[in-house]
């Protein structure tokens, strides 16, 4: 028979946040702002039919992060129990804290037993209240952790970036106009590893947008906005991609029109745009290899 | 539930009918799996009573009187039958009324649960079904007594016109053209819309058809509510059309019944159709 190693309980834990975290950096963000009227979603999400942002009951919705699949049970986990409780009590005994409280320790319980993988997702459970003081916005973690945000919440692969840039700008009590360029305008906002910044025109077809929406006549304040209404919000955002390269902008003299920045780290980009240096400084062998024989 | 986790039960895919959900977690919660004693039971709960609809091009209007008896006694005035399903559809119930509130909470949940687990709705027809499934369910307990009928009218949006859907109390499913009726009143209310109704009628036209259906039902039918003028209680009316469906406002509906009544003073027994 043989021995199991011993895993000291630290280790073991600090291993499946590791694992859990890889998983939901791989993913792209999702953003919750809160304007004047509601709360906004929005997320970088290519699939029109694998909804990041759903909802769950009249006035609360949902948007999560990471393993599809996981996150997509959670989800019909949470609108199968504000149905339940909405039918055997009363649409207003639905509330946004139990559902967070529910999810909280199914993801814990979850992260700490030892026969499950720990769920690779992030959660936001959001609900809007009868004014903007009312709202409420949940994040939940890998680990079952509850934290409540305000103003604007992040969570997925490049959150830090994309919350500096949400905290330079933004503001309380905002339009839902004022809040669809901000959230979407951080979404496209990226660093490298170098720590340049740059900001990407996100196309209108790989967005998610949907809006808990207080001012909609119908109970049910959850609605997703049409690409149609998502234009006209976002109204001109300047060209997608950038124009390619002219015939004439590698003659002497010239700046290349598709210059990418000089690079200081390497000694032989003496030229500035992006002509590549005759051979690698430090192995001296040219950028591509040479042809082998036949 | 037995702990603050959530069962395994409600993170497993596959189910996205609510009431199967329920049938599997809470079965005490539905309507139809009750275990009554032997009797009839007919007698001890109020009664709901004519509901009527009919469709125009366009849409389909639902109205429904107010009354709901319990044997010689008025149980109450002001009762509410005829609810929206969803969006684009609308049930009024005739029947036992606690059972069929009971009924029309569940078919709405079933509704939404659908359109949240699936990310689309059901078809028109898909929502018949449902609805007759749940009727079904019902069977027992209508053979004792408190039978549940509903009538089941929308909008379907794929075929661009109203639908009107009838059941029996086995949960037989029956499509109508242009109107039909449920309930105690039912037979002097359809009486009547076969004189009135006409093919291209508009909503305002569509809406006074059916109220004065619901006079005639009241007229000859004591179970059936007329309209109560010293209180002001008029029918509850639904129009569905292609933008949704809305609940007349009680201003609305009081205006056309007043016109209704106007009418009915010079003469009782209401409009009078051509001869040939």
């Amino acid at each position: 028979m043989s021995m199991p190693f011993y895993v000291s309980p630290e280790q073991l834990m600090k291993d499946r946040a590791d694992f859990a975290r890889k998983g939901i950096a791989r993913g792209r963000s999702v953003v919750s702002v809160q304007y004047a009227g509601g709360i906004l979603f929005v997320s970088e999400n290519p699939s029109q039919a694998l909804h990041k942002v759903s909802e769950i009951y009249d006035q609360i919705a949902f948007a999560a992060v990471g393993r599809y699949n996981e996150f997509e049970n959670l989800r019909i986990a949470g609108v199968r129990l504000a149905d339940m409780r909405g039918y055997a009590y009363d649409r207003r005994d639905v509330t946004g804290r139990g559902l967070a409280n529910a999810y909280a320790q199914t993801l814990g319980t979850i992260f700490s037993s030892g026969g499950e993988k720990p769920y690779e997702v992030e959660l936001f459970v959001a609900e809007i209240g009868d004014d903007a003081a009312a709202d409420q916005i949940y994040r939940l973690t890998y680990d079952g952790q509850v934290a409540d945000e305000h103003g604007f919440a992040v969570m997925g692969g490049a959150a830090d970036v994309v919350a500096s840039y949400l905290g330079e700008h933004y503001v309380e009590g905002a339009s839902l106009q004022e809040a669809v360029r901000m959230a979407v305008a951080a979404l496209g906002h990226t660093s490298d590893d170098k720590g340049a910044t740059k900001d990407r025109v996100l196309p209108l077809k790989d967005l998610e947008v949907a809006i808990l929406d207080r001012t909609r006549a119908q109970p049910r304040k959850f609605s997703r906005l049409s690409p149609a209404r998502l234009e006209a919000l976002l109204g001109e955002r300047g060209p997608g991609v950038a124009a390619p390269p002219q015939p004439g902008d590698a003659a002497p003299g010239t700046m290349p029109s598709d210059a990418t920045p000089d690079d200081p780290a390497d000694p032989t980009d003496e030229v500035s745009g992006d002509v590549p240096p005759l051979e690698d400084p430090t192995t001296g062998e040219p950028p591509s290899p040479p042809p082998v024989a036949p | 539930m037995t702990g603050p986790r959530l069962p395994v039960a409600f993170l497993q895919p596959g189910v996205s009918s609510f009431s199967d959900f329920l049938a599997e977690q809470a079965p005490d919660l539905l309507p139809g799996r009750r275990a009554l004693p032997q009797g009839q039971a007919g007698d001890l709960a109020p009664h709901g009573t004519t509901i009527v609809a009919a469709t125009f091009p366009g849409g389909v209007v639902m109205a429904g009187d107010r009354r709901a008896t319990m044997g010689n006694i008025i149980a109450q005035r002001d009762i509410e039958k005829v609810f929206p399903a969803d969006e684009f559809s609308a049930v009024g119930i005739a029947g036992t009324a606690g059972l069929a509130v009971e009924m029309v909470r569940l078919f709405q949940t079933e509704l939404e649960h659908y359109e949240k687990i699936e990310g689309t709705t059901l078809s028109m027809d898909g929502k018949a079904n449902r609805l007759a499934a749940l009727i079904r369910s019902n069977l027992g307990m209508a053979m004792q007594g408190l039978a549940v009928v509903p009538l089941f009218a929308g909008y379907d949006l794929q075929a661009g016109q109203g639908r009107i859907f009838s059941y029996d109390v086995t949960g037989g499913r029956y499509e109508e053209t242009a109107f039909h009726s449920v309930g105690s009143g039912s037979l002097f209310a359809r009486g009547s819309l076969k004189k009135l109704y006409r093919e291209d009628l508009d909503e305002t036209g569509c809406v006074t058809a059916t109220i004065q259906a619901l006079y005639d039902a009241a007229d000859d039918d004591s179970a059936t509510g007329g309209p109560d003028l010293t209180r002001r209680i008029f029918p509850v009316v639904q129009v569905i059309t292609a933008d949704g469906a809305r609940r007349l406002p009680d201003s609305g509906v009081a205006d056309i019944a007043d016109r209704v009544i106007a009418g009915r003073m010079t003469r009782p027994d209401g409009p009078s159709a051509a001869l040939t």
